[in-house]
């Protein structure tokens, strides 16, 4: 089965999903 | 000149231009040279050998040197205070910390999973076919892997101070 990194394309995909999870995560943990 | 200067002014510029010799070689594999190979192995015969040869352990060099200047230089910026923000003891030092958690990730990727397959994949150390295509693979998705943190990790990196800060995390 392909790896979704395989793909530059879902690679960066997931870099933007990642950073948008990160950064809620990071609010909550500043209690905001 | 002030040791403040010095400390956060020309450390933060040694630590961005580090960064961008690591990221820009990290980007330089992921976006050019594995699909210069690519083609490079389509053809008849493969013209990939100079890239493999020349190319690819200069670019690993800068990469994998560049690496470790970038963390070091992290280091020095944080200073005293690295335990507390890579243990997040204050809510403000959240975004740095997790830009810097993602920052040492990519390092032991670099060290510990790219840099040791690489050199099997170039042939500096001795490895049979089968090592060689696992090697490759494991690299790959390594290198992969830090192009995909890379997009965060620059995020809280600029969003840790000044106006981005104000409008991400006031």
């Amino acid at each position: 089965m392909k790896h979704p990194l395989d793909s530059l394309w879902g690679t960066v995909i997931a870099g933007l999903i990642l950073t948008a999870l990160l950064y809620f995560l990071a609010r909550k943990m500043m209690g905001m | 000149m002030s040791m403040d200067l010095i400390h956060y002014g020309i450390g933060r510029w040694l630590h961005i231009l580090f960064g961008m010799v690591w990221v820009g070689m990290l980007y330089y594999f992921n976006f050019v040279q594995v699909e210069a190979l690519k083609r490079a192995a389509a053809e008849t015969p493969p013209t990939g050998a100079g890239i493999v040869r020349h190319v690819a352990p200069l670019a690993l060099a800068y990469f994998r040197y560049a690496s470790i200047a970038t963390v070091l230089m992290g280091f020095y910026l944080l200073g005293d205070r690295a335990g507390d923000v890579l243990t997040f003891r204050e809510r403000a030092y959240v975004p740095i910390g997790i830009g810097a958690w993602l920052g040492l990730i990519m390092f032991f990727n670099v060290w510990v999973l790219i840099w040791p397959n690489q050199k099997k994949v170039l042939g500096l150390v001795s490895a049979g076919e089968d090592e060689k295509g696992r090697a490759r693979r494991v690299a790959f998705l390594a290198s992969r892997v830090n192009t995909m943190l890379s997009i965060p990790m620059l995020f809280f990196m600029v969003a840790s101070g000044g106006i981005f800060r104000r409008a991400m995390f006031a």
